[in-house]
This record gives structure tokens, sequence and C-alpha cells, in this order.
């Protein structure tokens, strides 16, 4: 007899972890593991795989932790995903893998997500397997941008015994998973283990470094690099362009998450980086980082978080379990709803001015198109207010790379097999190429890439 | 790590030092900046690039202690010490060109980052005037660097204890409406100085450039929160400055936008100060 629901996981209680950045799910333990494991069928036709970005084998190790046979349950997995206890915890399941799961049509489908996550996390804690790396081949490549992107790209070419030097701008590697990415939802030291695992295969981590300022990608091949990598991510912060944007209290996603998380400004003044947050804050947007601002403003001690998006509850983009776990923490969701105009009074944040929407006929992306209602306007008081209606491509290669080809909307174009560029020898992968996605399709594009990259080497 | 090549005092308060960072001493121009940071609690503070020297790989910042971070940079990072983080050059360079005459207007911390601007200047063959303003005799420094660079120097002081009594504005004004021909004025400082400076060169339709020294974080376009409002619309400073035409900047928001950390700002201060007392007792 199959389980129809799956297996729990422990979580921190809603009231109490508002007041904490720990993370919020705690893991499985080995036995629940296994009565989780013990769910999957084992379909000869593997839907699941064919769900996952990066094909991970996932009847196969979890078979394995059916077995106990946690050890071999991780090497089946790393054979095809390097960041495993990241896209445990970040992936949106609920579109892949384990959207198709056999079991989700009459059930809850497998939990693949916190097996994975269960798998990378009994690794840290019992033994770390080292991929193989080949012998030296004497080429060097740069890769550009340390977020998962390019810290895929990093990990294929060394294990193929290339040399590897990684550029990153901030003081950290990690890009979202560092800056964006909450404590809550992805602890730091986790991301900070799967950096150390690169460096011991010998990946050369330099930080501080602002290729298309410090050096630019031509210099990067004129210089040491046989061939470069361009990750450079989704960086750009949009605004919404409406009244009073610079009004003090107005924060995009980024300023509040970067402050928050990369500069650890919730334990200001201990650290010295502050943050204000007041006691009423609205996040605008419906994906993962309106959620995890709104849950971030909570922590930081906002007495009501609210949701604005302009779309229904349908159409929120964010993963199901970000959703379900903010309105758990009692984030109120106004939906269908759009700011108008921000209030301010001497300066700082006071009222935002909405406007009420209703869905009339599909747009582009096939989504009905939310248009106001006319006369509906209102006002929620508020004292600060964080953006996060999407981010575009970071401006600093595109604009310091005269060859390069751009879309129009500034990001590269890249072929979607090899992730080659217009320059020769130049490669381009993750939101940088396809625009703010997910942490494991720029994992795919950093393995695509990876082997077109070695591919021209060899030829070289 | 980068290393304290050299440390010196230039007045109270007022420190120039010469960091090791190689790669950004062969590139960086001026007008362009860095950010750094002290250590691992520390946050990323933006620095203008006062010189480089190519050849010994030093970056020159001349910074005044005006809060927690640059106070302890002051009072505890010496020669031979090193500072965790320090990335750059960034934002866009000054534009230089030989112009004709300039006018180059600096107060109180804005002399320093305009020092390598005049240089500049003069070496693509403009005439420069310097106006240089201290609140009083002891804050001053670089004068004789400004002496050697600009073709005429005028140095003021709020309260007459050396040069001349007043606001670096007051010469600008007098320059302009002598009828004297200026082909560009730069004016580097706090943002009032700025403001008043705009405000006066406006009617004569001189090109006049300010920096702005809004709060930064990345300093690499990734947070928006340098943003100001330049001709109407937002701009990122440390990317699409920190230069820009002052006769175009809202400064008042500017202003506004400064001011917001202020009470953030006294807690952490507060902090240091009861910090270093303890480290005393001790
Ligand atoms: C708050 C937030 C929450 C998210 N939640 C999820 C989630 O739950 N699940 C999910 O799958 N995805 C999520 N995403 C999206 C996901 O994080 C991104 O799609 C993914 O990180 C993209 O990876 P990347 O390597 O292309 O770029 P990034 O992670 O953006 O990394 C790019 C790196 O390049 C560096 N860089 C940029 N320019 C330069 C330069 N000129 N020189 C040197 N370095 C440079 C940047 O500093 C950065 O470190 C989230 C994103 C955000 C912002
Ligand atoms: C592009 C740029 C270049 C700069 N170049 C120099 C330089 O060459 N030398 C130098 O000494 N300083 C420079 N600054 C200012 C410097 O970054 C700040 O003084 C510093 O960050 C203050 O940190 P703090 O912790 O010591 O003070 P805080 O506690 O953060 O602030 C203390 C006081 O300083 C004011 N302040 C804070 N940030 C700024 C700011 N960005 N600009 C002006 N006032 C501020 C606050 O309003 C407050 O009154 C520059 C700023 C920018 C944006
Ligand atoms: S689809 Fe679901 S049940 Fe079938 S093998 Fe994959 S995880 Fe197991
Ligand atoms: S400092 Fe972050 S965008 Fe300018």
């Amino acid at each position: 007899m199959i389980h129809a629901k799956q297996t729990p996981m422990r979580e921190q209680p809603a009231a109490e972890r508002v007041h904490n950045f720990n993370e919020v799910p705690l893991g499985y333990s080995p036995d629940e593991a296994v009565q989780e494991a013990e769910r999957c069928l084992q379909c000869p036709h593997e839907p699941c795989v064919k769900g996952c970005p990066v094909g991970i084998d996932i009847p196969k190790f979890i078979e394995h932790v059916k077995n106990r046979e946690f050890g071999q349950a991780i090497s089946v997995i790393k054979t095809d995903n390097s960041l495993p206890a990241v896209c445990g915890r970040v992936c949106p399941q609920e579109n892949q893998c384990q959207g198709v799961c056999t079991l989700a049509g009459r059930f809850e489908p497998v939990a693949i997500g916190r097996l994975e996550r269960f798998c990378a996390d009994w690794e840290a804690e019992n033994e770390t397997r080292y991929a193989n790396i080949e012998p030296d081949t004497g080429k060097r490549i740069a890769v550009i941008g340390a977020g998962p992107a390019g810290l895929t790209v990093a990990g294929e070419m060394r294990r193929r015994g290339h040399s590897v030097t990684i550029f990153e701008l901030l003081h950290v590697a990690g890009g979202v998973l560092m800056y964006g990415i909450p404590e809550f939802r992805l602890p730091k030291h986790i991301v900070q283990r799967e950096i150390s695992a690169l460096c011991e295969m010998g990946v050369e981590v330099k930080v501080n470094k602002v290729i298309g300022r410090t050096q630019t990608v031509q210099d990067l091949l004129d210089g040491d690099y046989d061939s470069v990598f361009i990750g450079t991510g989704a960086g750009l912060p949009r605004f919404l362009g409406v009244p009073g944007e610079s009004l003090n209290g107005v924060f995009s996603a980024n300023e509040f998450l970067t402050r928050t998380n990369l500069m650890k400004a919730y334990r200001f003044p201990e650290y010295d980086t502050p943050i204000k947050v007041g006691k009423r804050v609205v996040t605008v947007g419906g994906g993962n980082v309106a959620m995890d601002s709104s849950r971030t403003a909570l922590r930081l001690g906002a007495k009501e978080s609210f949701i604005v998006y302009r779309r229904s509850e349908d159409e929120l983009p964010a993963r199901g379990e970000e959703v379900h776990h903010a309105k758990e923490e009692g984030i109120q969701f106004q939906l269908l709803t759009n700011p108008i105009e921000f209030i301010g009074e001497n300066g700082n944040l006071r009222a935002i001015r909405c406007i009420k929407m209703e869905l009339g006929e599909p747009d582009d992306s096939g989504r009905r198109r939310p248009v106001p209602i006319e006369g509906s306007e209102f006002e929620i008081e508020a004292e600060t207010v964080v953006i996060a209606i999407g981010n575009g491509p970071h401006p600093l290669i595109p604009q310091s790379t005269p060859n390069l080809d751009l879309n129009r909307w500034g990001s590269i174009v890249a072929d979607p097999e090899t992730g080659l560029t217009s320059i020769p020898g130049v490669y381009a992968g993750g939101d940088i190429v396809t625009g703010a996605a997910t942490v494991i399709e720029a994992m795919g594009a950093g393995k695509r890439a990876a082997v077109a990259m070695h591919a021209f080497l060899a030829e070289k | 790590m980068y290393k304290i090549l050299t440390k010196r005092t230039l007045g109270p308060g007022i420190r120039e030092y010469v960091i090791e960072a190689p790669d950004i001493a062969r590139v960086g121009k001026a007008g362009q900046f860095i950010v750094l940071r002290l250590h691992e609690k520390g946050e990323r503070i933006p620095l203008t690039i006062v010189n480089v020297d190519p050849e010994t790989g030093g970056v020159t910042l001349v910074i005044q202690e005006v809060g927690k971070s640059t106070r302890e940079m002051g009072e505890q990072f010496h020669e031979g010490d090193s500072i965790l983080d320090f990335a750059g050059p960034l934002g866009e360079a000054t534009e230089i060109e030989n112009y004709g005459t300039v006018v180059c207007v600096g107060g109180g911390v804005g002399i320093a980052p305009l020092y390598p601007i005049v240089r500049a200047l003069k070496a693509a063959g403009n005439t420069v005037i310097g106006i240089i303003g201290y609140r009083s005799r002891d804050l001053m420094f670089y004068e004789e660097e400004f002496a050697s660079s600009c073709d005429e120097l005028i140095i003021m002081t709020n309260d007459g204890s050396y040069g001349k009594q007043g606001f670096v504005s007051d010469p600008l004004k007098q320059i302009l409406e002598s009828g004297r021909k200026i082909d560009r004025v730069w004016s580097i400082g706090p943002a009032i100085m700025m403001k008043v400076c705009a405000d006066i060169t406006r009617p004569f339709a001189v090109p006049t450039i300010v920096s702005l020294n809004s709060v930064m974080i990345d300093g690499t376009g990734m947070c928006g929160g340098c943003r100001v409002n330049v001709g109407g619309v937002a701009k990122f400073a440390c990317v699409d400055g920190p230069e820009f035409d002052g006769h175009q900047v809202d400064f008042d928001l500017l202003m506004l936008r400064q001011g917001y950390y202020h009470d953030e700002e006294s807690c952490s201060m507060d902090a240091y100060m009861a910090k270093q007392a303890e480290g005393v007792e001790k």
C-alpha cells in the first residue's frame, strides 16, 4: 500500500520562526527518508527524469535511499547535479520532476526534492565524495560570475582537467544564492560548503574582480585564458516607474535582500550595514523574490507584511512551498492589485496608492492580462515598500564587450545547445542569457557550455 | 587582502592611504571610485580614487572620518595592515578634454577627489582655476598639490583662519559675474555646496559637473539604493555616474536620501565608542 501523502518534514513553527533567520524546514531523519523513498514506484518509463532539467537518475537514487545506501544515492545525484544541497531546497519541483511523477495524479508526488536535500545533507555530515579529476590539460579558462551557472562550469571544466579561475565582483562567491535567497530558506554555510569543495578541486576563486572595469573580457582572452564563460546573472533591479519611487523607504528587492543576506543587516550593529523596516511593509510582486522579501520583512520586525500582486493567486510564479510558508507566517495577499503611486511625507514613504485589477484576454505569456478597474483606487499605509517585479541583465559585461551580440532586452545572445556567443571562445549561460529564471536552469546551461568549451579547447 | 602601503594624517580626522591593488592601479582613472570592506563584519564603503601608481600598484585614497566605518579605519588600520576587500575601479571616469578655461571647486573632503581631475584637465591643456574651501585652517590639506597643478588658486575658509573668508561659491560667482569666459565647472563636495554652485552657474549656462555621493552598497548597479534623480530620470550614481550634469540633479532628494539611515549611523557609532572605551579600561 502506498501512502497517499508525502512524509512530512519537520519545520520550525510559524509563530517562532518569524522571529529568527534560521532555516524553516528541518530535514528528514534517515528513517523518514527511507519511508518516503518507499513510496516510489520505480516507473520504467521514468517521467520524473524527463522532468528534471539536468536529468538526474531519480528512481535509481531513490532506490539507494530505500536500501539505506545513502553514499551511493548521493553519488548518483552528483553525476548530474553538483549542487544538490542547494537544489533540494530551492528547485520548483512541482513544475519539474514532482509535477510529472506518476503518483501526482491521484496522490501527492514522491517528495523528490526533500530526498535530494536529505542525501546532500547526509553527505556533508558523513563523508565527502570527490569527483575524479582528469590529468592537467594545460588549458586555462576564466569564468565570470560565481552564481550557479559559473560554479557549474567551473566544476565541470576542472573535472575535465582544465585550470579554472572564477572572477566575482562581490566579496563572496555564490551569486543570488548568497545575496538574494535568505538564510531561512538556504543557509549560507551550505552554499559556502559547495564553494569550498570546488576550491579543494583546484578551482581558483578571485573575488572583488569587476570584469568590465578591473579587466575586460578581451583582456582575459588576450592574457592567460583560452576560453571564457560569462555567467553574470540578472542583477539589474527593475522599478515600477511610478511617482514617488525615490522616497526613503522604497527599496528594490535586491537592495532589501542584499543588505539583509549578504551584509547581514539583521545582525546590525554587530555587522555595520543597517536596514530599516517600518511597522507595515508592502512587497510588490508574486515570485520567489517577493515571497523572500515579505518574509524577511517580518523577521526584521515588521508587524504586518503584505504582498501586492497584479494577477490572481493561480498566476503567482513563486514555488508552491514558498506561498504556503508565507501564508502560514501571516503574510497578507492583496491580489489583483497594482501600485500606481508612492505617497510620502517629509521624504519618507507614508502610503501606497493602488488600483484594483481584473483579468482580461490572454497576453504573450499565455496568462490573462491584468487590466485596471477604473475608479477602484485605494491607499495602503506603509512605511516600507519592496519592489520585486523582476531583474534585468547585469549591464557591465554587455556594455564593456563591443562584439558581443545582445537581444533587445540587453541579454547576451548564446546558442541554446552550446552557450557559444558571437565571440569565438566566449560562452555564456544562466540568467544573463535567459533573463531571470531558476538555479537549475542556470546549472543546466553551465553543463552544456562545459561540454562545448571542452570540445573547443581540444581542437585549439 | 589588500595591504596598506602608507598612511599619512593630513589633518584632524583626515587621512591619506595608499593601498596595494595592482590591477586597479593599472586602469583606475580620475572620477572613478573603489568600494572597500575593512573586515568580515564591515560595510561596503565607496571612496574616490585620488591617485594611482601602476609601478607600485598603489591606489591613493583620502578619507574623512564622519562615522563608524571611516573612524574605525582611521583609528585601527595602519601602515602594513591589510583591508579585507577592495574592488574597482567603479563608475565612469571624468570626461577629460581641452575645454579652454575651467573652474574646479572643491569643498572639504571633495577636495581630494577633485585633485586627479584638476591634474588631468591641466595635462589636457586647460587653463585651470582652482577654488578650494575648508571649515578652518587646521583642516587644510593638498594646498601644495593644488598650487602646482592650477593656473590660479583661491583658498577659502569659513572662519577666515586662512585664505579668504567665506564659501567656495563666493569666488565662483565673482568670476562668472566678472564676464570672464568660463567653459566648464567642476564642483565636488557636500551636496549643499554642489547645489549652490549649480544654482550660481545656471544663469550663465556654464556646463557644471558634480560628483554625487549617494548611499551605496554594491557600487556596481545591482541594488538601486544609490539612485538619484537627474533631469527627471532615475539614474544609478554608481554606474551611470558618479558625475552628472549639476543643472539637472535633484539635490534636495539626494540630501533626503543621504539622511535616511541617520539614527542607525549614530547607533553604530555609539556601539563602536562603547567598545573602544571597554578596550581602554582593560
Ligand atoms: C531572491 C531570489 C530568490 C530566488 N529563489 C529561487 C528559487 O527558490 N528557486 C530557483 O530555482 N531560483 C530562484 N531564484 C533565481 C535564481 O537564483 C537564479 O535564476 C540563478 O541564481 C541564476 O544563476 P546565474 O549563475 O545565472 O546568476 P547569479 O546567481 O545572478 O550570479 C551571477 C554572479 O555574477 C556576478 N557578476 C555580475 N557581473 C559581473 C562582472 N561584471 N564581473 C564579475 N562578476 C559579475 C554577480 O555578482 C553574481 O555573483 C531566485 C532569485 C532571487 C533573486
Ligand atoms: C562615489 C562616492 C565616493 C566617495 N568618496 C569619498 C572619499 O574619497 N573620501 C571620503 O572620505 N568619503 C567619500 N565618500 C563618502 C563615504 O563613502 C562615506 O563618508 C562613508 O561611507 C561613511 O561611512 P561611515 O560609516 O564612516 O559613516 P556613516 O555612519 O555611514 O555616516 C556618517 C555621516 O556621514 C554621512 N554619509 C554617509 N554616507 C555618505 C555618503 N555616501 N556621502 C556623504 N555623506 C555620507 C551620513 O549622512 C552621516 O551624517 C564617497 C561616497 C561616494 C558615494
Ligand atoms: S515518477 Fe515518481 S514514482 Fe515514478 S520513478 Fe519517478 S519519483 Fe518514482
Ligand atoms: S550602489 Fe547598488 S546600484 Fe548603485
